[in-house]
């Protein structure tokens, strides 16, 4: 008997996901708990953040941005990277689950940027003695925000939706190839101001490595801001599953 | 292919066909920079690499949208598309065709220009070659981007938005290429890596741009 | 309540300021189009089915 071939893995599960009707049965069902968990984790991470970390040596309270900037950041990556999978599925599978989250995920991944540069030049001022600095960290997150603006110019400028999500799959895979190689180029053309990686689990050995007093509290803040991008994808996407359904039943409505 | 490269040269050669425009345009540009930045010789030269390669760059941009534009509005590109010439061929051959008459004429103006910016002479050999090989990127990346907003009605600022990121790391090593050769420095590191854009470029895009064009004229 | 910032709140605080802001304006944003989009649907389902 094989047993192997009944049980459902993980990836069986997840593929189902791509039938607009069991995603949107699912996604209702989650949203309320990843919605509630993004707000505690937020907050906690915020508020044990601002008011109870205390000032670091030579950063003074300026720290206390990390918890905005960090996550932010790390979001506004993961944005780029979720709408590369889903430009790939698209393409691949043709599943309009798919390329309909990576079109939800474009906006928050932009404003995700927009506060990772936005904090980034408020902490840098003071610390850096210049609002902006073609530093190789926050010249990659300009351009990766150009990247999602012209992602979500493309997706508005074409009227058919098929052919929209084919267009803007093929741009955000060249752009990913080419995020990458300017991530390197940056690199190249400007050893920077940034630190070295900022989130390590090593001890406080490393000097320029944060502690444990305030890693916590970002860790909490890490964990709001990635409940929240969670948040607004699936209430994106099931935005936009509707939007292609009502956009169906209307032109039926126009040839009846 | 050999035939549509040939034929889109003659087109853009022709009069009306924009040859020149890119030319003028760079000239232009060059010449107002003094006038915004102020005559004084030395900041100039220390700026100039950047101002060249940049103009080079805008003057590239201003053109992609011919490319595919005129032959889609006319209905050649459909013609094509049914031709046993495959998109992947139409693609190549069109960003060829804009190279010779964009890329390659603007690589080889730049030094002269760089008189008018007092570059040195020698490092403005080194920017004509750091365009030669950074131009076949701008073409290849551009003609990618006008296959993308190709259906797109006034799609010009669009396709600025589209393909100026893409262009940053080619004018990165380029510009950057010919500041080190102006410092003196090892400048080869530079002109590689910008090659390999040129190169890599060359490599996917067509892919790339094939699907586009397939898409486009469904 | 308030934390001693030092000479840094102007700073620290407009972060805090515009990240939540920017954050409200995008949930916003979401949720409104959210309602409109159902609400459409809604209407459209119950005329198609009607």
């Amino acid at each position: 008997m094989n047993n192997r071939s009944i049980a459902p893995t993980f990836w069986d599960r997840f593929w189902r996901l791509a039938n607009p009707k069991v995603f949107m049965g699912w996604s209702g069902r989650a949203l309320p708990w990843v919605a509630a968990a993004a707000g505690l984790f937020l907050c906690s991470g915020l508020i044990w953040g601002y008011f109870f970390t205390p000032d670091d040596i030579r950063q003074g309270s300026t720290v206390k941005i990390i918890y905005l900037h960090v996550p932010a950041a790390l979001m506004a990556i993961n944005g780029y990277l979720l709408m590369f999978v889903g430009a790939l599925v698209w393409l691949i599978r043709r599943q309009h689950v798919s390329v309909l989250a990576a079109k939800a995920a474009a906006p928050v991944g932009m404003v995700m940027t927009l506060i990772a540069l936005a904090t980034g030049a408020i902490w840098g001022q003071p610390m850096w003695g210049t609002y902006w600095v073609w530093d190789p960290r926050l010249t990659s997150f300009l351009i990766l925000f150009l990247f999602y603006v012209g992602y979500i110019a493309l997706w508005a400028a074409i009227e058919d939706e098929d052919t929209a999500a084919d267009l803007t799959s093929v741009l955000a895979i060249v752009g990913a190839v080419f995020a990458m190689l300017s991530r390197y180029a940056v690199l190249f053309w400007n050893q920077g101001l940034h630190q070295g990686t900022t989130v390590t689990m090593a001890d406080g050995a490393q000097q320029d490595n944060i502690s444990n007093v305030f890693f916590q509290p970002l860790l909490l803040s890490m964990a709001g801001f990635g409940l929240l991008f969670l948040t607004l994808l699936l209430i994106g996407t099931r935005t936009e599953v509707r939007s292609r359904r009502l956009k169906v039943l209307q032109a039926r409505e126009r040839m009846e | 292919m050999i035939q549509l490269f040939l034929r889109d040269v003659g087109l853009s050669v022709r009069s009306g066909g924009g040859f020149g425009l890119a030319l003028i345009f760079f000239l232009i540009v060059v010449t107002l920079i003094p006038f915004a930045l102020g005559p004084d010789q030395t900041a100039l030269a220390v700026i100039a690499p950047g101002v060249l390669w940049l103009g080079a760059l805008l003057a590239c941009l201003l053109s992609l949208d011919r490319i595919f534009g005129l032959d889609f509005e006319d209905g050649t590109l459909d013609l094509l598309a049914t031709s046993p010439l495959p998109p992947e061929a139409v693609y190549i051959a069109k960003a060829a065709a804009h190279w010779l008459t964009t890329g390659l004429p603007l690589a080889l103006a730049a030094p002269v220009l760089g008189v008018l910016l007092n570059l040195d002479f020698e490092i403005g050999k080194i920017l004509c070659l750091s365009l030669l090989l950074g131009t076949p990127a701008l073409s290849l990346i551009g003609a990618f981007g006008a296959s993308l907003t190709l259906g797109v009605k006034r799609g010009g600022l669009l396709l600025s938005l589209l393909v100026l990121p893409l262009y940053v790391p080619s004018l990165i090593f380029g510009a950057q290429a010919v500041r080190l050769a102006g410092q003196g420095l090892a400048y080869d590191g530079a002109l590689v890596l910008l090659s390999a854009i040129s190169l890599g470029a060359a490599a996917i895009l067509p892919f790339a741009s094939g699907a586009a064009l397939r898409i486009n004229l469904r | 309540m308030m934390p001693d910032l030092g000479k840094y709140g102007l700073e620290v605080n407009s972060s805090y300021v515009l990240s939540l802001l920017a954050l409200a304006v995008i949930i916003g944003l979401y949720a409104k189009r959210s309602r409109a989009v159902k609400r459409d649907l809604a209407a459209m389902e119950a005329v198609h089915d009607a």
